[in-house]
């Protein structure tokens, strides 16, 4: 699985494919530091560092009287500049677990590491900043702020992160407007887009900060076929040009065929890792 | 910081109806302050300035006791020549003082030959009693020709008094007057001028030529029961009741008592009541503003927050600080406060304008057509403003804050 990327990137020859593993294995999770220990062996501690790591996330909601088990011990990681896919039915525990990795909401138990950092220990203030610098959103109802045209929802994150001046702001914007195909709508504010071009913005915001991680629940449950294709597309182009690791949920079995990895979820557990490019390589 | 205002400011014109209502009640509220302030404030400095500026002056020096009874005009309370050196050295030294008049205030009887009436009269030296009260020639309804006040010989008559007893300009008339030892005097004087009353006290009484009063009342040295002072600025008022009471607080009479009292025209004049009671309306239409304000501007606020949960979850989540978020809503609320009180304070401008254009005038007790001539002073602008632009930073600091600390997850669950 992730360990498989990352010696790709180092230019390491094969080696034991992680994801074939667990599958071959069984369909319950494996402890993913371990798997990417092993994978990666010889390549140094911190370069082995994973994106996103996971070691028995649970997450229990409390709906009045009742506890609800929305994740039950999730382990996985996921490594830099991967594209990788939460599937399952509705209720499965996608958006809980996207919640938990967006550092939107603490995990109950367990642990979750993102870029780094342990999100249990962030704070409501320090949460906003991290998330900023660190993770785009991509949402399912696009969530763009009705008051600020195209241009402006796409610089938006950048103000809040203060990154840079107003010259280099422009220029970022500009080049994400060029890539999202949506140059030409700048100026227009999003009740006059359609939804396609409205999730384009939407990508586009959530890259214009530079984030290591993009995450994306549901994004095309809003749109056509045609679209929901177009959308994923161009996160995966954008994803290969930025070395961008895109993280998103679909119960859409055909939008799930375009993911690199995929983990199927159900009932709050990891049932399935299927590693395409394992296949590749 | 630009970011924030220009989303808040968008986000306004996004309710475009609901801002213009509560700006437009916050409009209201200033203008109603604004313009009672000003009318009020008007007619407030038009008495005052005719109570000190043709009567009584800003300040009073009597010998102690003499306010107390000065229903009997009593002569035996009156200042001797030592005394009045000491006052008017002590007058003449502070700087604030612009002028003083000493009276001699005395009641007698008025008679036209026909008919005899009471009259209260105050024999002055007409130039100090012009310099320390400089709306009294105004006062004169009718008037001799030449630009004395009064000559020695002559006398001023109150309106009513001229006109129940039918006396006209240059008519003789016969003043008699009980002097300090009980026996009585008479005198003939000419008829100058016809004083306009006005309300208060000493607004009836006629003028005579102290030099005259001495003789009538038999004094034979310099003699006075009244100082009346008139100041530069009529702010210093507190100031040189101060500096004359210090002043005169070695001066004790045989029982260890200060010798004199000052009095300043707010404890002489009821006018200071009505004064002060317009201030206290002025008070409670303040008071209103700011529940207006606060109310309209809360309301606002809440439905903002209530509306945009959606909105504040989405930027919540993609890295906007809680203080941001709070900052963004203060500052909506905020521009609600500063356009109601830009608005405000622009039609009480107007107001005041077309007032300037065409002038208020009112009657009040017996005077007829005073004009009022409203101003607007920057300090009540200020102080309006200000008013209103806190409390609407109060109003919205409540709403902007639950805003602030919405959980990103729960807040964009809602619809
Ligand atoms: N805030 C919440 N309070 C209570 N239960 C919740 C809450 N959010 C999600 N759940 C429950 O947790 C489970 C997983 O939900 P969710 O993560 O939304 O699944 P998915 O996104 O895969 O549809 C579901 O049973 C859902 O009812
Ligand atoms: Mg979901």
């Amino acid at each position: 699985m992730s360990g498989k990327s990352l010696s790709e990137q180092e230019g390491l020859n094969s080696v034991p494919n992680a994801a074939a593993r667990i599958s071959t294995e069984a369909t319950i999770t494996r402890d993913p530091a371990e798997v990417r220990v092993g994978s990666a062996a010889g390549t140094g501690e911190e370069k082995a560092m994973s994106l996103v790591e996971s070691k028995d996330l649970t997450k229990t909601y409390q709906a009045g009287e009742v506890e609800v088990k929305a994740l039950k011990g999730i382990s996985f990681a996921i490594e830099p500049a991967s594209f990788v896919s939460f599937v399952g039915p509705s209720g499965s525990g996608k958006t809980t677990l996207l919640n938990l990795v967006g550092c939107l909401d603490k995990p109950t138990s367990g642990q979750l590491r993102v870029v780094g950092t342990d999100v249990a220990t962030l704070g409501r203030a320090e949460g906003a900043t991290f998330r900023g610098r660190n993770i785009g959103f991509v949402f399912q109802d696009f969530n763009l702020i009705p008051v600020l045209t195209v241009f402006e929802n796409i610089e938006y994150p950048l103000l809040m992160v203060e990154c840079c001046g107003a010259r280099e702001r422009r220029e970022r914007v500009e080049t994400l407007l060029e890539a999202v195909g949506m140059a030409d709508q700048k100026k227009k504010f999003p009740s006059q887009i359609s939804g396609g071009q409205k999730q384009r913005v939407a990508v586009a915001r959530a890259l214009v900060a530079d984030p290591k991680l993009v995450l994306a629940d549901e994004p095309t449950a809003n749109l056509d076929h045609e679209t929901a294709f177009m959308v994923i597309n161009l996160m995966k182009s954008l994803k290969k040009e930025r070395k961008t690791t895109f993280v998103f949920s679909t119960h859409d079995p055909k939008i799930v065929g375009e993911a690199e990895i995929v983990y199927t979820l159900e009932d709050g557990l990891v049932t399935n890792l299927e590693d395409r490019r394992a296949g590749h390589a | 910081m630009l970011n924030i205002v220009k989303i808040a400011l968008r986000n306004l014109l996004r309710y475009k109806r609901r801002t213009l209502l509560t700006s437009l009640l916050i409009t209201i509220g200033v203008l109603a302050v604004l313009l009672f302030s000003s009318i009020t404030g008007a007619f407030k400095s038009l008495m005052v300035g005719q109570i000190t500026d043709s009567m009584l002056g800003h300040l009073q020096v009597h010998k102690r006791g003499y306010v107390a009874s000065i229903d009997n005009l009593p002569l035996h309370m009156n200042l001797r020549p030592k005394e009045m050196e000491t006052i008017e050295k002590v007058l003449d030294a502070l700087p604030e003082v612009e002028a003083y008049s000493p009276r001699i205030k005395f009641g007698g009887m008025f008679s036209n030959f026909e008919e005899t009436t009471n009259i209260r009269l105050n024999g002055v030296d007409p130039e100090q009693e012009i310099l320390t009260a400089p709306l009294l020639p105004k006062r004169m309804l009718q008037g001799a020709a030449g630009d004395a006040l009064l000559r020695p010989g002559e006398i001023l008559v109150p309106e009513l008094l001229a006109r129940g007893m039918k006396v006209k300009l240059g008519d003789t008339v016969v003043i008699v007057a009980t002097n300090r030892d009980g026996s009585v005097n008479a005198q003939t004087l000419t008829v100058r001028g016809v004083l306009e009353g006005i309300s208060g006290p000493g607004g009836r009484d006629g003028y005579i030529h102290i030099k005259d009063a001495r003789t009538l009342l038999r004094i034979e040295k310099k003699e006075a029961n009244e100082y009346a002072v008139r100041l530069k600025k009529a702010d210093d008022l507190d100031k040189v009741h101060a500096e004359l009471s210090a002043a005169f607080a070695g001066e004790l009479n045989k029982e260890g008592k200060p010798k004199y009292e000052i009095h300043t025209w707010e404890k002489l004049s009821p006018f200071y009541n009505i004064a002060r009671m317009i201030d206290v309306m002025t008070f409670f239409i303040k008071v209103m503003l700011i529940a207006i304000v606060l109310v309209s501007v809360m309301n606002v606020m809440i439905m903002a927050v209530f509306e945009r949960m959606k909105e504040i979850g989405t930027i919540a989540a993609i890295g906007t600080r809680p203080g941001k978020i709070l900052a963004l809503f203060l500052v909506e609320g905020l521009s609600l406060g500063i356009l109601g009180s830009a608005a405000g304070t622009l039609f009480s401008l107007a107001a005041i304008f077309a007032l300037k254009v065409n002038p208020l005038s009112f009657d009040f007790g017996r005077q007829k057509g005073l004009v009022l001539s409203p101003t607007l002073d920057v300090n009540e602008i200020m102080i309006a403003s200000v008013l209103v632009v806190l409390v609407s930073a109060l109003a919205s600091l409540q709403p902007a804050f639950k805003a602030s600390r919405m959980e990103p997850v729960t807040a964009m669950r809602q619809v």
